[in-house]
């Protein structure tokens, strides 16, 4: 096919009119357990290269695996969030092809019998409605190393002049889940990959297994996409994206595929079963090197390890402490809160509900905590250039200075510098209080005492007050303000201004 | 040849114990028989790889200081021993006996290796086997084969020949193998010594490099019954690093030996396999079974005749399932992180680099079998050849549960053949696979079998070894058996040290 073909010329409207599109999300999960999946290294991003490395993990001759028990909770409990059913007797299964960065030249996977299978999500579109996506199967597998390749222009191992490799990342837990076709989504399709895949990082978030970071590669989603002639029944022929690193991502790739697709159809062409990487700066595909053979992995059940056979009862336990699903305790929020539609949108756009919640969880009341994110803290972050999650200031901190002015030892004015010494690294609320210096002027002697000199200070303004001119007590109230560095509550020394003139 | 070399395990662990020698010295006469009949490799009994006379002695001290503290680290303290170069050792090179490993050391010992030091054994070397086990007599190994010491024109047995003849000539009064399809019971046939394996499960892989995951399971090589359940119990037991391993307690083989020392089998039954005998079985090697057969009449037990009409199977299912198994385990050895590289020169790629190194690394029977499991496991075979051997699995587990349901234990003939000359078979692999037709069958079920020396071949004077299965977990039946009938047997058919003086001449 020609350049001009792959430059995805028709939009999803005009794809429809002739084509339902397919889709086949796979997305690919690091569990954020604290070891790796068949052995006791450190499951971190991150490390120096190849320092988390054991026999096991390198699959050194003679080692065998021994199975994380946390990852197979966590398997389960992404089964069960998903509505899947958990299988009573799976097993691991051997994957196997030739790679440098596999240490053992075969991957352990799940293959006939995966741990969790055949569920749903119902994913929020931007309207409100839901959209049903079927889950097919959610299996747990090993990563690989990683290799780094050295000079050639595109980076891939075609070319270059030599390969690094780091096995920090081999044998880091892995879920793999798979949905079934999602058909019928027609022009929509590109915000029902998007909105699934966004669900699936939400509810992920929520269970607590994975850090879900596109950016950082602890989530990857490859999304298939192929088009079917409107009427008929079989599916077209499809391609796989691979490299959709943002959500963002997922929509355009979904969407340039459709086009492309219709593009190479619509001028009587095939498409190719291939591998596509997504370019992000482009928003476009390019094909991977075509497969030349079909790639057989000789899959056969791993002898190493026993088949797994999760009792009821942990099953159930589990189930039982499945938390909330994200957009059920958005709702639930919602109206223990009483916000409006447009009040939950901004939280949620801004990244600020889990951030409003867990600061309302350390104490603070829903409309302070919600305050503090949507206006300060958000200026902070824009004016820093960081998302709110990012900023260096924690919910419970918050949550402590929201509660220092409910007791009166801090002004808003005072409050927002104490936040402000907790972004820039002076410690704790509290500690910044002591730092600076910052806390409300309460001591009532003292500021007796503060009024009265300010009152000698200025023997006419004095005179004034006593004959019944109150407003003229605002000059003595900004003496002592100014005298006691803005710690006084300014509505006390008021009173007290009244008291000492009568 | 020094009087200590002929010594079986335990006697030799009492002599330490009881300070009437140090392991310094009974470790000095079995290094010096090393010297004296091991080499030249072209000639010798050849049965190490590699020896380690320096760490030996030190591990020799260590015992002799424990056991002067009053204090040796279990029944075995002291005593010498070989293991089979397919074990991880920190303190040594492993190497499969392969080209592909060259200059290997492994960063951890196998948790067998580790038991061993921790109970105050003392290991010798390494021994020589097939390449990655895969052989009936040693000529598949990359350095040469090993020499039976009855008769140095002929194989050891194998994979493991350099166990089974460092046993029988003296150079180790212990040693351990590994069994994938036989591998420690026919060569414990073949030399007249004793070898084990244990039950699936029973004693840790972890550290064994692996030929067939499901099948392979290391076990003990002695000159005795007792010695080998003294060693049993000193490598078994489970082990979190390898979850095929079994938590249920390890049957109590030294106790079981014990008793069946006592001479008395009544209320035991016997079952003969049927289906091991007439065609291809060496007529002396038959007789010598029949005669075992009769004298565990005398001991009291009844036996019987059991029929197991799928062990037929047994050897083409294994030649699918090994295999299969196989091509998935050595696919790490592609020259990316360890062993041999070949062609890297800046000219060929990743790819070019792995196939030219295991084109040079592989030695014909691993590439032989690498090829035939990776065609078993293929898209359009998988089910016709992989799925069909696992289906002839289930049916010899089927014929084990109902034999055993009547039987106590089942005997056979250990191999069809006493030891051939060196050399007859390589050229034949159909014939050399034919060695373990007795023996795969116990590694398909997973239990427990042992060969115990039977007496001589009354057509060529070559030892003939009995074979005896139990059922899983339940090794001490088989022990019980092997005690009784080797106290029967008597010395004078048992084993004996080759005088081997043409090689003692040479030095």
């Amino acid at each position: 096919m020609t350049a001009t073909i792959d430059a995805a010329p028709y939009t999803v409207e005009e794809v429809c009119e002739r084509f339902d599109p397919v889709m086949g999300l796979e997305v690919h999960v690091e569990l954020n357990t604290a070891t790796k999946m068949f052995c006791g290294c450190a499951n971190a991003f991150g490390a120096e290269p190849n320092t988390n490395i054991c026999p096991v993990c390198l699959g050194l001759p003679g080692s065998l695996p021994r199975l994380n028990g946390t990852a197979v909770e966590s398997a389960i409990r992404i089964g069960l969030a998903l509505n899947c059913r958990v299988r009573e007797r799976s097993g691991f299964a051997r994957k196997n092809y030739f790679y440098p960065d596999m240490p053992k030249n075969f991957q352990i996977s799940q293959y006939e019998d995966p741990i969790v299978f055949d569920g749903y999500l119902d994913v929020p579109l931007d309207d409100g409605t839901t959209w049903r996506v079927e889950i097919e199967r959610a299996h747990m597998e090993e990563d690989t190393g990683k290799s780094l390749h050295i000079g050639g222009a595109t980076g891939r191992i075609h070319g270059a002049d030599h390969s690094l490799l780091d096995y920090n990342r081999a044998g880091v837990p892995l879920i793999e889940i798979v949905t079934k076709p999602i058909v019928g989504a027609g022009v929509r399709a590109p915000e029902v990959a998007r909105a699934y895949v966004t669900a699936l990082r939400d509810v992920l978030r929520g269970l607590g297994v994975s850090d879900v970071r596109m950016d950082q590669g602890s989530m990857r989603c490859d999304a298939n996409v192929s088009l079917k002639p409107k009427g008929t029944d079989a599916f077209g022929t499809r391609t796989e994206t691979k490299n959709v690193n943002s959500l963002r991502s997922v929509e355009r790739a979904v969407r340039y595929e459709m086009g492309r697709h219709a593009g190479v159809l619509l001028c009587g062409g095939t498409v190719t079963q291939e591998t596509r990487h997504f370019d992000e700066q482009s928003g476009t595909t390019s094909a991977g090197r075509p497969k030349e053979t079909f790639a057989d992995y000789r899959f056969f059940p791993e002898p190493d390890l026993p088949p797994l056979e999760p009792s009821r009862e942990w099953v159930e336990t589990l189930r039982a402490g499945l938390p909330e699903r994200p957009w059920e305790r958005r709702a639930r929020i919602q109206a223990e809160w009483g916000l409006s539609d447009e009040e939950l949108r901004d939280l949620v756009n801004a990244d600020a509900l889990d951030l409003v919640a867990d600061t309302v969880d350390a104490g603070a009341p829903p409309e302070a905590a919600r305050s503090w994110w949507v206006s300060y803290l958000a200026q902070q972050a824009n004016a820093a250039g960081v998302t709110l999650p990012e900023l260096a200031i924690t919910p419970p901190q918050v949550a402590r200075v929201v509660a220092l002015v409910a007791e009166g030892t801090l002004t808003n004015k005072l409050a927002r510098q104490v936040v402000d010494g907790v972004l820039a690294g002076e410690g704790e609320p509290d500690e910044v209080v002591a730092g600076r210096g910052l806390a409300v002027v309460s001591d009532e002697s003292a500021l007796t005492t503060a009024v009265d000199e300010a009152l000698a200070a200025q023997p006419g303004i004095a005179e004034k007050i006593r004959a019944g001119k109150t407003k003229a007590a605002g000059a003595i109230v900004g003496a002592v303000m100014k005298a006691t560095r803005g710690q006084a509550d300014a509505a006390r020394v008021q009173e007290l201004v009244l008291e000492r003139c009568r | 040849m020094n009087e200590l070399v002929s010594l079986d395990a335990a006697e030799l662990a009492r002599r330490i114990h009881a300070r009437e020698v140090s392991s310094v010295e009974v470790t000095r006469a079995h290094l010096e028989r090393i010297e004296a009949v091991d080499g030249p490799a072209e000639s010798g009994v050849h049965a190490f790889l590699h020896l380690d006379a320096e760490g030996a002695l030190a591990a020799a001290e260590a015992a002799d200081r424990a056991v002067a503290g009053g204090a040796p680290a279990s029944p075995l303290a002291g005593v010498p021993i070989a293991l089979k170069d397919n074990l991880t050792t920190t303190d040594m090179p492993t190497t499969a006996a392969s080209r592909i490993l060259e200059g290997w050391r492994p960063p951890y010992d196998a948790t067998v290796v580790a038991r061993l030091r921790a109970a105050g054994l003392v290991p010798l070397g390494k021994t020589n086997l097939d390449e990655f086990a895969m052989g009936s007599s040693t000529e598949n190994s990359a350095f040469g084969p090993s020499r039976n010491p009855w008769d140095l024109t002929r194989i050891p047995g194998g994979s493991g020949g350099g166990s089974s003849s460092a046993v029988a000539a003296g150079e180790s009064p212990l040693a351990l193998g590994s069994d994938t399809g036989g591998s420690i019971r026919q060569p414990g046939a073949v030399t007249g010594t004793v070898g084990v394996k244990p039950t699936y499960g029973t004693v840790s892989r972890y550290g064994l490099i692996a030929f067939s995951s499901s099948l392979d399971q290391i076990g003990p090589c002695a000159r005795s019954v007792l010695d080998a359940a003294l060693l049993h119990e000193v490598i078994g037991g489970q082990d979190r690093n390898d979850q095929t391993s079994v938590s249920a307690p390890l049957p109590p083989v030294v106790e079981a030996a014990q008793a069946g020392a006592r001479g008395d089998l009544a209320g035991v039954r016997i079952g003969v396999v049927t289906e091991f005998s007439g065609e291809g079985y060496q007529p002396g090697v038959l007789g010598a079974f029949t005669d075992a057969v009769r004298t565990l009449g005398e001991l009291g037990a009844e036996v019987v005749e059991v029929s197991c009409p799928s062990f037929g199977y047994a050897l083409p299912a294994y030649y699918l399932i090994a295999p299969s198994e196989a091509s998935s385990n050595l696919a790490r050895f592609d020259a990316m992180r360890y062993g041999l590289r070949v062609g890297d020169d800046g000219e060929h790629a990743a790819d070019e680099v792995m196939s030219l190194t295991r084109e040079a690394g592989f030695g014909a029977e691993v590439k032989r079998r690498i090829m035939i499991g990776t065609h078993a496991l293929s898209a359009g075979s998988y089910d016709a050849l992989y799925g069909k051997a696992q289906k002839a699995r289930t049916l010899i587990v089927r014929d084990f549960t109902a034999a055993f349901a009547t039987c106590d234990v089942l005997i056979s003939p250990t191999t069809p053949t006493t030891a051939f000359a060196i050399g007859e078979r390589a050229d034949d692999p159909l014939a050399m696979y034919l060695a373990d037709l007795c023996t795969i069958p116990s590694n398909l079920a997973g239990n427990a079998a042992l060969s115990v020396p039977c007496g001589l071949s009354a057509d060529d004077g070559l030892p003939v070894g009995l074979q005896i299965m139990a059922p899983a977990l339940a090794d001490d039946r088989a022990y019980r058996v092997a005690a009784a009938y080797e106290v029967a047997r008597g010395p004078g058919a048992g084993p004996r040290i080759p005088e081997l003086r043409a090689l003692e001449a040479t030095r």
